[in-house]
């Protein structure tokens, strides 16, 4: 099984230090591609562009989806079963669907195709994911230290902010990150709704793809990859600090 | 106003973007295909004129189109193909700049000056042309094939080593060509003859595909492959047995173009990165990267030996009967065409 | 008392407003426009008239006029959403196949372990979709490292032939979509109680009894929930088609996109959208009524 997982990313690898043209292949080792790539001045911009919407929207979708799911706490309120599953509506709706009604709204609204629309449409589809990590740890969380501290009259935001909080961070950071790399993947979307100076990662490397397979595209593919594992590897060292 | 143009541009040129366009930050932002321009090139626009860059991709003339059409400003220079110019110049999307007018407007080739989508260049300057045709490699055929469609549509031996390219418009004009019928007939029963050519073409085809055309011929997947011809020229100077083809039956031509749109935040730089592009050592300097050839008199001394001797590239001047510029084709036509495309991959 | 909590559920349902807004908004906003433009006129050179209501756009879905200018039904648009719906499902059988024991496996080792093996699962996941489906483009062209590796083995002496058909757009979705069936499923296995499988060896059930008759009622949310999330992308994937598949057969996905390229036909292109939408709400009832069912059956039967 993870034979089957990994074989095609260890190839990957693999052929982005392959010194020759092709793809598949092997002409001996050599870093020329990746020198190529961080040359160009579009790959830089389009890695900054990536960052900038993925961390916009990680924190957006964070942030609202904490505040739903805090809202769903305890007894259930008038029209919850409604609300929670209207909350997961983006996960079920295929991306192609969204990425065109998204195009078609933004231009009857009148909202500019660029970072700004490209940031709200990647918040949305985001907090899902953001909300259904949260909502699990939410759920099982035991509430008697905070019934604690309202026994020992702290005011109810002391009480979030010392109690709540902290017990809930690292599912709200393992809904960031989540949130987060769910973003930095979009590409159908992302397509659609991109306007000037906002060429994400995924697209600048549909871009290369066109043209050809050069082992360039495998060097991006692989930062794109150590990127991704990187941001997990912190969110895990965060997460081990905070339980020490 | 046009001598108003003149005098900024001219100004421009001599002073590298000075005072006149004071008002103007310093960037110009590329809306482009991707891989169509050396980076190199675009560093040396910098630090000649001081303006930076942005670049950002599309991969079709539509998307391009839906972009403009969905109120994108802000990009200052696109390259639309010829057939959907006159599109984009009725729905108000470009704006005029007369390209003869610009410092370097009289380099464009006598062929290039007038052309039909934009009579006397007023919203847009010559950039890259060329065609589709097939490229084969001559060692996986052991003889030379005729200059016909018929090789294409009918592979024989070949059959499971060809790939078409996955693009609805160039798929059915070859077939319009192979033909002999009006490649925007509005006519069913033309249009029925067409998706039976196709039809029975598509089992010895191995796939449809537009990217990675150059890898898929020299990695020996297919021994034919409808592409266009800059690629084509890729896969020549990598294997000296690979051929192209300019079918007798006719073969499109496209040229893409720059132009301004409405929505321009820098349309000054804008003209001033068109002019930069005009100049013959620049242009030469991408025809020898990309493998198109420009429309730029002048620039023949800067091309490459490969290039200028690469007749996929520098086309002979016996085929030019075989061209066949593209056009825009009717809405009817197209409804006509993207029905039979469905079809054929139903 | 009963003020007091209506404040506090004010307050709560205030909380989870801005969330719901922002999707009622951003999601809920475009889907009523476009269903808006799915029923207006288009315009000849791509965007539509939006005064002029009609409903050519699902007319066209399943009718053309032929020759005589007669109507007739034209079945090729629908032959494309099955094909679609097909080649999801059978991505939903083989992401099953492969998933249920692995998450099996995985719910049945130490704590710690388990945290490893999850985190490793999911990793490839977080590889850009496109790189996925062109490392497997890498792996199965002809002549390609699979055929390297078949003929070094002598296993075969022909290329296997595998890249460019629906089996290498089946190959590409399963790999793509694994970890979105094995996440749910080892969920709900996570909180399922092992001792029960004993209890029922005990009462003498086979290994296949055991499965059918514990494990898999107890997990069952954890699967309905893995189909769908394997379903919904399976059915409007786009990539992969391209990549893999040669591009020989339309999958629904590539139908849409053409409508708002090549085509221009914007009011198509959204009726075909909300076609699909429709679908895929067909599967979220289904599971919602499934679910429903285990409810009752479970309630009626302690």
């Amino acid at each position: 099984m993870y034979v089957y997982l990994y074989i095609p990313l260890l190839i990957l690898i693999v052929f982005s230090f392959n010194g020759g043209r092709m793809a598949t292949i092997w002409e001996g080792f050599s870093l020329r591609w990746y020198a190529e790539v961080m040359q160009s001045d579009q790959f830089r911009a389009a890695t900054v562009n990536s960052l900038v919407v993925a961390s916009c929207a990680a924190f957006l979708a964070t942030t609202l989806a904490t505040l739903a799911a805090l809202g769903f706490r305890g007894r259930p309120i008038r029209g919850q079963g409604m609300m929670v599953p209207f909350l997961s509506f983006p996960l079920v709706i295929p991306e192609i669907v969204t990425a065109v009604a998204t195009l078609i709204f933004f231009i009857s609204i009148g909202v500019p195709l660029g970072m700004v629309g490209l940031i709200a449409a990647h918040t949305v589809f985001c907090i899902p994911f953001a909300f259904i990590t949260i909502k699990a740890r939410m759920d099982v969380m035991d509430d008697t230290l905070e019934q604690a501290a309202n026994d020992l009259y702290a005011d109810p935001r002391r009480t979030f902010f010392s109690v709540t909080l902290p017990l809930l961070w690292p599912a709200i950071l393992a809904g960031f990150i989540l949130a987060f790399i769910v973003s930095l993947d979009d590409f159908v979307i992302s397509l659609f709704l991109a306007g000037p100076s906002s060429t994400t990662l995924p697209i600048y490397m549909f871009g290369m793809m066109r043209l050809g397979v050069t082992p360039a595209v495998n060097a991006v593919s692989t930062i794109l990859l150590v990127m991704s594992v990187l941001f997990v590897l912190i969110a895990a060292w965060i997460n081990r600090m905070q339980r020490k | 106003m046009k001598l108003r143009t003149i005098a900024s541009a001219a100004l421009a040129a001599l002073l590298g973007a000075g005072a006149a366009l004071a008002e103007e930050e310093k960037q110009v932002n590329l809306f482009f295909w991707p891989s169509y321009i050396p980076d190199e090139l675009l560093e040396r626009f910098t630090k000649e004129t001081g303006i930076a860059i942005t670049m950002d991709i599309y991969d079709t003339n539509e998307a391009l189109l839906a972009k403009l059409q969905a109120g994108a400003a802000g990009y200052d220079v696109v390259i639309p193909s010829g057939y959907i110019v006159p599109t984009m110049i009725q729905a108000g999307l470009l704006q005029k700049f007369d390209a003869p007018s610009l410092p370097n407007g009289g380099n464009i080739a006598p062929g290039f000056a007038d052309p039909e989508f934009d009579p006397g260049r007023q919203y847009t300057a010559p950039y890259m042309w060329g065609t589709t045709g097939l490229v084969y490699d001559s060692a996986g055929t052991d003889v030379e094939l005729p200059e016909s469609w018929s090789v294409f549509f009918e592979p024989g031996p070949l059959s499971g080593k060809v790939a078409a390219l996955d693009d609805e418009v160039e798929v059915f004009n070859a077939a319009a060509y192979y033909l002999g019928i009006d490649k925007c007939t509005e006519d069913p029963r033309e249009g029925q003859q067409i998706l039976d050519l196709l039809s029975a073409q598509k089992p010895h085809l191995l796939l449809y595909g537009s990217s990675g055309t150059i890898d898929r011929v020299l990695a020996g997947e297919v021994t034919m492959h409808h592409i266009w011809n800059g690629a084509a020229h890729r896969v020549r100077k990598a294997r000296d047995t690979a051929r192209y083809i300019y079918p007798k039956e006719g073969i499109t031509q496209w040229a893409d173009n720059l132009a301004i749109p409405t929505g321009a935040e820098h349309p000054e730089n804008a003209k001033i990165f068109i002019d930069f592009l005009m100049k013959p050592e620049n242009v030469a300097e991408i025809t020898n990267f990309t493998g198109y050839m420009n429309a730029i008199s002048g620039s023949e001394p800067y091309l490459t030996p490969e290039i200028a001797a690469d007749p996929a590239v520098n086309m002979p001047a016996e085929y030019a009967d075989r061209l066949r510029p593209g056009r825009e084709c009717s809405p009817a036509a197209r409804d006509l065409r993207n029905r039979i495309w469905t079809r054929l991959k139903k | 008392m009963s003020t007091a909590a209506s404040v506090a559920g004010r307050r709560r349902a205030g909380l989870a407003a801005p969330a719901i807004l922002c999707i009622a908004f951003f999601m809920g906003g475009p889907m009523c426009i476009m269903v808006f433009v799915s029923l207006v006129e288009r315009a000849p050179d791509g965007g539509v008239i939006w005064g002029n209501f009609t409903t050519d756009a699902y007319k066209q879905f399943l009718f053309e006029e032929n020759l005589l200018g007669e109507t007739t039904l034209n079945a090729d648009y629908l032959r494309i959403y099955l094909r679609s719906a097909l080649l999801a499902g059978f991505t939903v059988l083989a992401t099953l196949i492969v998933g249920f024991p692995t998450a099996m496996y995985i719910a049945m080792q130490h704590p710690r372990r388990r945290a490893l093996l999850i985190f490793f699962l999911s990793l490839p996941f977080w590889v850009n979709l496109l790189v996925r489906n062109y490392a497997w483009l890498l792996l199965l062209r002809a002549n390609g490292l699979l055929d390297q590796a078949a003929m070094a083995l002598r296993l075969t002496s022909e290329p296997l032939n595998i890249l460019y058909s629906n089996t290498a757009i089946a190959i590409g979705l399963t790999y793509s979509f694994l970890p979105l069936m094995v996440l749910p499923i080892y969920a709900a296995m996570e909180k399922f109680d092992f001792s029960l499988v004993e209890a029922a060896f005990d009462l003498g059930a086979s290994r296949w009894q055991a499965l059918m008759h514990v494990i898999v009622p107890g997990v069952k949310g954890g699967i309905v929930a893995g189909c769908l999330l394997v379903f919904i992308p399976g059915l409007g994937s786009y990539v992969t088609p391209v990549l893999l598949g040669g591009s020989k057969s339309l999958m629904i996905g590539n139908l849409i996109e053409t409508q708002f390229a090549a085509a221009r036909n914007w009011p198509f292109g959204a009726a075909l959208a909300f076609v699909l939408l429709m679908m895929v709400m067909a599967a979220a009832l289904l599971r919602a009524a499934l679910l429903r069912k285990s409810r009752r059956a479970k309630s009626s039967n302690p």
